[in-house]
């Protein structure tokens, strides 16, 4: 198989160019670091992304722009729930999980019995979200129970227990999407729905499913997130938006849809946290990094596609 | 007569796969060429080699008026034109604005009245009494409606005069009245100085209307000669496919069990019902409800939130673009969505069970690639329909549905098939069968004839005669 076969690889490559270039500022000093670092931060945008990735690989206009507002709900649910208890900790994960599986079933009813196209569904759908974390909040930052807090930051055989989880989330996406049935039909109904229809995929059942997984994996990672940076803050979602979409754009999967790529997640997500260490570390401003990861971005996009009409 | 287009030596390979192995073909003012073959012989190949837009690894493209390089630029310019198999409007413009796409010279101010005009003129001239408006969205036609646009375009005067127009299965979508039309103004239009190449399966439809034909045989010319030296035995013999006696014995006495059924919707007409191991026609002229009542039947036993355990149904496409293929797909994926419920346990996918599958379908209905994992387009039109048949044949499902599928499908391939129905149907499967061709109605045990979106006559056994189904297709309706 060349190269060209595996986009995902394309990723990775990129990650390793930026890596190379950050460990080159700093004279070598920092490589452990920058690396840990980047395996951490990127395990909440691989965790959202894999979501994000089911959800585009339904085809065009799939699309879920809830995923910040989920992060931040699930976060502060869990986080006021078990409210320092090391006790609560499973129960506080199961509400996490719980309103995960709620914003699927809710973003999909308006999908389907609005015939709202998902775009403005799970944006709306994002609003009532945020606003009721808004409500329950109410600017309090409550910590999360010491051992969860301990857990997050902490790291197995030298690999974070952020960047495990994200392991776990992926091999377990690669499976399902590569050696079961529901991994055929996501796939074939974002190719062509009618198609799909015909050929007897039980087209609104998988719809739903993928977009409950899709909130639920924003839940786990708002979790977990909420827990590592010792409380939930009201826009800890917020980067996520882009970075979920753009990581699966990045990582190869189709815009499209119909053509997903799991590996690729991994490359991509390791790619836009280490571009954003590389503009610091070359002492850039806010504003002006902004602008860099921007048209970084678009550069990555436009190469990608630019690849896949050729080959 | 003067060469207005002459190939030599055309050879054209794709990967593994030669397309052309050698073709030398000359195309005079004044004749109309009939090309046969079965899929995968080559004539679409041939057709894209003469367009310009194939260019042959080997052997030339010659065109009276024209040096220098074959390109679909030249093509255009010499007054060549060709309509496809698949169809190529754009479905999200009007029909104007697609003549305007297809004709160059329609710019600059009111080019919209004027393209309307074109395509107006063009759709009187080949198809008299159309329904057509150019300012209809393509989206919004029926499919007969959209190859009668598409041809229609092909004989319009813009500009560049048309001389020589290649037909690649123009009559697939189309009824018997609309097929004869169109043959009409082939004669018209070869008597008249132009020449046409005419690529059908329909083999009536090449005797009646071509004056010389070529057959092609595993992309090379296994004959040619005056039309007037075929009979059609002659011909298919010469495609090299045992002719098969149509096996028309047809059992008249139905006691079988109803197993779908649906009861005559708002707008009236007769109910509908099949009963175990039938196999029922739906005639009528294109486009006249036929589809839609195969989408009904479907969505009634087909779930659509929880898989079914045993699925009732299986759909066989016409339109495969539509709702047929999976394109980003190998073969064998296109082949196994169907059935993958018998290829799994618990979810999870048997990819040994599945290849195996799709072995024995490969070998059973004659798919014509040396890998099933390559991608599904790799294949030719027929074969891509080969693989939609293995979908739905090797699924559990008591019936199967069937909408208009035979459209580019060889005549071998075709006599395949029936047999397969035939055999399927003796130990106890349905068949609802959409046909635009009479030859496949009356292999029906029973036929439903359609007008204007309802069901207007049930013929069974003998009844079943193309005049039969032509008047009730047609009563009431002058």
């Amino acid at each position: 198989m060349s190269i060209s076969r595996k986009p995902w690889l394309w990723s990775f490559v990129a990650a390793l160019v930026v890596f190379v270039i950050t460990i080159a500022a700093t004279a070598g000093a920092s490589t452990g670091g920058v690396m840990q670092a980047a395996l951490t931060f990127a395990a909440i945008s691989i965790i959202v992304g894999t979501g994000q990735m089911f959800v585009i690989t339904l085809g065009p206009g799939n699309i879920d722009l809830a995923v910040p507002a989920t992060m931040t709900l699930a976060a502060t649910l869990a986080l006021k729930y078990m409210d320092g208890v090391a006790v609560l900790i499973v129960p506080g994960l199961l509400i996490a999980l719980g309103i995960g599986v709620a914003i699927g079933v809710l973003n999909y009813a308006l999908i389907k019995l609005l015939r709202i196209p998902p775009i403005i569904a799970t944006l709306a759908m994002s609003f009532v979200i945020q606003s009721t974390a808004i409500a329950t909040n109410r600017g309090l930052r409550i910590k999360p129970p010491q051992m969860l807090a301990d857990f997050t930051t902490g790291s197995l055989l030298g690999l974070p227990n952020l960047a495990w989880v994200a392991l776990l989330v992926t091999v377990a996406a690669w499976l399902l999407l590569n050696r079961t049935v529901y991994g055929r039909w996501v796939p074939a109904i974002g190719q062509s729905i009618a198609a799909a229809r015909m050929a007897g995929v039980p087209v609104d059942g998988v719809r739903l499913a993928t977009y409950v997984l899709c909130a639920v994996l924003a839940a786990i990672a708002g979790y977990l997130m909420a827990s590592f940076s010792g409380g939930a803050a009201l826009d800890m979602g917020k980067e996520y938006l882009l970075m979920s979409i753009a990581v699966v754009v990045i990582g190869g999967s189709s815009v499209a849809g119909g053509d997903s790529n799991v590996p690729g997640i991994w490359g991509a997500s390791l790619f836009m946290y280490l571009v954003v260490t590389m503009l610091n570390t070359y002492g850039l401003q806010s504003g002006a990094r902004q602008i860099f990861t921007g048209i970084i971005i678009i550069t990555v996009i436009l190469v990608a596609s630019g690849r896949r009409r050729a080959s | 007569m003067t060469a207005l287009v002459e190939v030599t030596g055309a050879r054209v390979r794709f990967g593994e796969v030669v397309a052309l192995d050698g073709v030398s073909l000359t195309v005079a003012a004044g004749e109309c060429l009939g090309l046969v073959g079965h899929n995968g012989a080559g004539k679409s190949t041939l057709v894209n080699v003469l367009n310009g837009g194939l260019a042959p690894t080997e052997g030339a493209v010659r065109a009276s008026g024209h040096d220098g390089d074959w390109s679909i630029a030249a093509a255009r310019a010499i007054g060549l034109r060709s309509v496809f198999q698949e169809l190529s409007l754009c479905p999200n413009l009007t029909v104007a604005e697609n003549a305007r796409l297809m004709h160059r010279s329609l710019s600059g101010r009111g080019w919209r009245r004027r393209a309307g005009d074109v395509a107006r003129a063009a759709l009187d001239m080949v198809f008299p009494g159309h329904r057509i408006e150019p300012r209809m969205q393509v989206g919004s036609l029926s499919i007969a409606e959209r190859q009668m646009v598409e041809i229609a375009m092909a004989f319009a005067d813009a500009g560049i005069a048309p001389r020589l127009v290649i037909l690649d299965e123009p009559t697939s979508s189309l009824d018997a009245g609309l097929a004869e039309q169109l043959l009409a103004h082939v004669r018209r239009f070869v008597a008249g100085g132009g020449a046409v190449i005419l690529i059908t399966h329909i083999l009536g439809e090449i005797l009646s209307t071509a004056t010389r034909i070529v057959v092609m045989k595993d992309g090379r010319i296994a004959a040619e000669r005056p039309a007037q030296a075929f009979t059609h035995a002659t011909l298919v013999d010469a495609m090299g496919s045992p002719a098969g006696d149509q096996d028309r014995s047809r059992r008249t006495a139905q006691t079988g069990a109803a197993v779908l059924s649906l009861p005559a919707g708002a707008r009236g007409g007769g109910d509908f019902t099949v009963r175990k191991g039938e196999v029922v026609g739906l005639a009528g002229l294109a486009g006249h409800g036929q589809t839609r009542m195969l989408h009904a039947l479907h969505d009634l036993k087909t779930p659509q939130w929880w898989p079914a355990r045993d699925p009732q149904v299986a759909f066989v496409a016409g339109d495969r673009r539509v709702n047929g293929t999976f394109d980003v797909w190998s073969i064998l994926r296109n082949i196994s969505i169907g059935t993958l419920s018998d290829l799994s346990r618990r979810g999870w996918i048997d990819r040994r069970a599945e290849a195996a599958r799709g072995r024995e379908w490969q070998s059973r209905i004659a798919i014509r690639t040396p890998d099933l994992n390559l991608p599904i387009l790799s294949l030719s039109g027929g074969n891509q329909q080969k693989a939609l048949f293995a979908r739905a044949l090797s699924s559990r499902a008591p019936v199967v549905l069937m909408d208009d599928p035979m459209r580019g499908v060889d005549v071998g391939t075709k006599q395949e098939v029936y047999a397969m129905i035939r055999a399927e149907a003796k130990v106890g499967r349905t068949f609802v069968w959409y046909s635009t061709e009479m030859d496949e109605i009356t292999l029906c045990d029973r036929v439903y004839v359609f007008r204007d979106g309802v069901i207007v006559a049930e013929l069974e056994g003998d009844a079943i005669t193309e005049a039969n189904v032509l008047s009730a297709s047609f009563a009431g309706a002058a």
